[in-house]
């Protein structure tokens, strides 16, 4: 009965993930609209955006590129099923960063200058945030005694009851995460970003449209990791999850607002001060109680 | 779905007088929000749907323009913002002025005014999406659209000769 269940939830990510993601980036984009005193795009817009995208030609600079976008998606997709499968969280976070570098991999393979250069800052983002999703996964470990996605929902009361730090931490990566300001230093969907179009620069048409589907994928699956921190065996805890992802994600694009864009140094800096300044101190708070 | 919902707008200043250009920033300020249309502004020919490209193009700008309208994907429209990339305007006359943007490339809409007006150019763009819907059409329907950059580019030349 429980294999079953993951199927169905296996399925329902695979179905509605896009779905989801979708809705979030277009409420994101008609908050930020309303916030700039605009009124902004309809509300299904990056709903057209996709589906334009898939209707046009491809430019395609070199066969490894589209290969590397496509391999992508699919890594994007293979960890979401992982961990919507209830498997183990420190894969679900190797399988992402692999995913992550696939992308770099496909910036990498164009001549452009930016794109190379979204590239770099896409790998320090990475070294910058890494070292937080790790400790993720070993704050769940500590609270719940296992790293399997299906043994922590099944914890007595909410994760985030003893991981403040940790949560702290990993709503700030999200900001890396999902590329707004001030952490959009490799690319952004926004046009005062500095590099042109960074990371995505030479990927153009239908390639494009593969991997703002594979972000979509992405975005569901880091904000169920973010889910995790407030669900327990009682069912009412997943309406409370749901909400906080909500106001949580408020507050990312209230940031994004607000925020004008900083230097790498300085991101690199505050991410690792945040990572080991609030789940450092967390991480060696429950090492203390558990002695 | 159609193609006009997601117009993805690059700009050019292909020797103007910056007058057009400042004009092409306004309309896409917050002011007249154009994002109500699904228009985004960006800086990448690659993921452009609509070049609006401004000033009459000189000799230097020739290979630029020519370049930036190959490197965008099919199907795709071009806007000829102010009377400069129309014909040239008040520059036509001079030695290294093509005079008018499609001496060099096809342009669909035109776009006059000295300098032209954020009104009128988010009117031509509008204008445009129509077009864009069109060409998608066409392209579904296998109709390829052969584009033939210097047909029209060299008869300046040759005139001018
Ligand atoms: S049309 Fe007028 S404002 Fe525009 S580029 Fe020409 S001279 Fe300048």
């Amino acid at each position: 009965m429980r294999d079953f269940l993951w199927l169905i939830m296996i399925i329902l990510y695979l179905g509605l993930a896009p779905v989801l993601g979708v809705l979030a980036s277009g409420y994101d984009r008609v908050v930020t609209a309303r916030m700039q005193g605009r009124q902004g795009p309809p509300f299904l817009q990056p709903y057209y955006d996709i589906m334009k995208l898939f209707q046009k030609e491809a430019i395609v600079v070199n066969w490894l590129q589209t290969a590397m976008v496509v391999s992508f998606l699919m890594f994007t997709i293979f960890t979401g099923c992982l961990f919507f499968a209830g498997g183990d969280i420190l894969l679900v976070f190797f399988a992402h960063s692999l995913a992550e570098v696939l992308l770099i991999l496909a910036a990498c393979s164009a001549n452009s200058p930016y794109s190379n250069l979204g590239a770099q800052r896409e790998y320090i983002q990475m070294m910058a945030y890494e070292p937080m999703t790790l400790l993720v996964a070993i704050g769940f470990y500590l609270v719940c005694g296992s790293f399997n996605v299906a043994d922590i929902i099944q914890i007595n009361m909410p994760a985030i009851i003893k991981l403040p730090g940790f949560f702290i931490g990993y709503c700030f990566i999200l900001i890396i995460k999902f590329r707004k300001s001030p952490f959009d230093l490799s690319t952004s969907h926004h046009a005062h970003q500095e590099m042109v179009k960074g990371l995505t620069q030479d990927i153009s048409g239908n390639v494009l449209g593969i991997m703002e589907l594979g972000e979509l994928y992405e975005n569901v699956l880091l904000v169920g990791i973010l889910a995790l921190f407030f669900i327990t065996r009682e069912p009412w805890t997943w309406l409370l999850a749901a909400v906080c992802c909500s106001v949580v994600y408020f507050l990312i694009i209230l940031i994004d607002n607000i925020f004008p864009r900083v230097k790498w140094e300085v991101m690199f800096k505050y991410t690792w001060l945040v990572t080991f300044g609030f789940a450092g101190s967390n991480f060696l708070i429950l090492m203390m109680l558990r002695r | 779905m159609k193609l006009s919902k997601s117009p993805w707008l690059l700009h050019y200043d292909a020797s103007s007088c910056n007058g057009c250009d400042i004009e092409v920033l306004a309309a896409t300020t917050p002011r007249f929000d154009v994002e109500r249309f699904g228009i985004i502004n960006t800086g990448n020919p690659k993921h452009a749907d609509i070049l609006v490209i401004t000033g009459g193009v000189n000799n230097q700008a020739k290979s630029v323009v020519k370049q930036i309208y190959s490197q965008m994907p099919e199907p795709k429209v071009v806007v000829a913002a102010g009377i400069c990339a129309c014909d040239g305007g008040i520059f036509k006359d001079c030695y290294n002025i093509m005079g008018g943007v499609d001496k060099v490339i096809p342009v669909d809409v035109y776009v006059p005014g000295c300098a032209v007006r954020p009104e009128a150019l988010i009117d031509g763009v509008v204008k445009a999406l129509a077009i864009l819907d069109q060409k998608r059409d066409a392209m579904k329907s296998h109709a390829a659209c052969e584009i033939n950059y210097d047909k029209n580019s060299d008869t300046k030349e040759k005139n001018q000769a």
